[in-house]
């Protein structure tokens, strides 16, 4: 299949003929690499926003050297390649005795990397609810489970909505670096593509706009999900 | 194998000179690209209006690695030289431009709607409405997210280490496959980027709670 070098003056430009074909064959590998990219990014997304309840819990409500602590590692966190960080759970710790595959590897690293910047989001989510509100709905005679329930957890969530589901997207395109340590992900499916068909710049062209499409897909999805459990009207 | 010593710590220093230059160069870069693409964001021109959109749309919702290999990879397709050098500068000045675009974008939109109009009233040419009464002010509330928005370059950066670029990450890896320390090794490169982002993010905050002050008198 040659696709722009049906294009003359393309041709003569540009001494070199695209072929799509061998990276379209590889399809079943693409889905595969998308799946696995989406599972990836889910998994931490699950696991980090516990970390990040954990230590925002912590934040506010622990004893000073706690809160010491969890602020020393959203600093480090933050304030380090996400690269640097995945090299010291894949080279460093297994050298000092923990034992690991790169999915758990990559998927640790993941998680870490999210509850440190997910910690500040989920703190903001919390400090947003007026302590009124509580008393509010105690006045109502409203059980423990509906307070928390309709008057902390779901205003809590409209609150922090917009930043945790651009997070979510930040940390799947973050999630192709893990590919340099061969957990399996869309990136590393290309690698692999790229060693069988020496088609490097077709397939990093696939493997881009696959990645367009999916934070175009979930941007629309967490659209469609505010539309309709989170758009109601409050008071501000 | 040997154990890491002195020269190797000073290996990575000087390696870390590169991550410091790549971040210069990317914002340098990133800084005049994101202007254009800012002013491009808010013209009154539809066509500039949405190429700039489509430009952040995929520079902000594709990977930085995938930019970083398009771009290395491309070049040679196109019947250009590349270095990994170049091909990381270019990729990190293309990203950031987006970004840095977008952030500029809302700081310009947040100048109110009057300064424009006064602007209009004046008679002053899109040029001068821009130079001498939106941009300057847009400029104040641009600084505290700019300055911010460095601390994600010099990380960003650490990528270039994939395609072969030896700045501090790729130094780190090659250290470690001389002695095989991970710990030691990852420990310290890891403190070097700190030592290089930190005092940013902290003037970040800072300057962000010094604006929010003068902002809420």
């Amino acid at each position: 299949m040659l696709l722009p070098s049906a294009i003359p003056w393309f041709r003569n430009k540009v001494n070199y003929s695209f072929q799509f074909g061998p990276v379209f064959d590889a399809w079943p590998l693409l889905l595969h690499g998308t799946w696995m990219t989406i599972q990836l990014s889910a998994l931490a997304m699950l696991f980090g926003l516990m970390v990040a309840v954990v230590c925002a819990w912590g934040k506010t409500a622990g004893p000073a050297p706690l809160r010491w602590l969890i602020n020393a590692y959203i600093e480090i966190i933050r304030n380090t390649p996400f690269l640097v960080q995945l090299f010291f759970f894949f080279f460093a710790l297994p050298a000092i005795g923990v034992r690991w595959s790169p999915y758990t590897a990559a998927l640790i690293a993941m998680v870490f990397n999210l509850g440190a910047y997910a910690t500040e989001i989920v703190r903001a989510g919390i400090e947003s609810i007026p302590k009124g509100q509580i008393e509010a709905g105690m006045a109502l005679s409203l059980s423990r489970v509906e307070i928390f329930r309709y008057i902390i957890l779901k205003p809590a969530l409209k609150a922090i909505y917009p930043a945790l589901t651009s997070q979510f997207i930040l940390l799947m395109l973050a999630s192709s670096v893990v590919s340099v340590i061969s957990a399996d992900d869309l990136t590393s499916v290309a690698a692999n593509l790229q060693s069988e068909t020496f088609r490097s710049f077709e397939i990093y062209i696939v493997i881009t706009g696959i990645y367009l499409l999916l934070t175009l897909l979930f941007s629309y999805l967490f659209r469609l999900v505010f539309q309709w459990g989170l758009n109601y009207p409050d008071r501000r | 194998m040997r154990t890491f010593g002195y020269s190797d710590f000073w290996f990575l220093v000087e390696a870390a000179q590169w991550t410091v230059a790549l971040s210069l160069m990317a914002f340098i870069g990133g800084g005049i690209v994101g202007l254009i693409v800012a002013l491009s964001r808010t013209a009154e021109n539809a066509v500039a209006r949405t190429l700039s959109m489509w430009f952040i749309q995929v520079f902000r919702g594709t990977p930085l690695l995938l930019q970083l290999f398009l771009v290395f990879f491309g070049a040679p397709v196109l019947g250009l030289d590349i270095n990994p050098w170049l091909a990381a500068a270019v990729a990190l000045t293309l990203n950031s431009g987006a970004f840095l675009g977008e952030i500029w974008r809302g700081c310009i939109e947040a100048i109110p709607r009057g300064q424009w109009e006064a602007a209009e009233a004046l008679g002053l040419s899109y040029w001068n409405k821009m130079r001498d009464v939106v941009l300057p002010q847009a400029l104040k509330i641009a600084v505290p997210p700019t300055v911010g928005y460095l601390v994600q370059i010099v990380k960003g950066t650490s990528l270039a280490a994939i395609i072969g670029f030896t700045e501090l990450t790729r130094a780190g890896q090659i250290i470690n496959n001389a002695t095989f320390q991970p710990m030691v090794v990852f420990s310290i490169v890891a403190a070097i980027y700190f030592v290089l982002c930190w005092p940013l993010s902290l003037l970040a905050a800072y300057m962000e709670r010094r604006l929010a002050a003068t902002a809420s008198r």
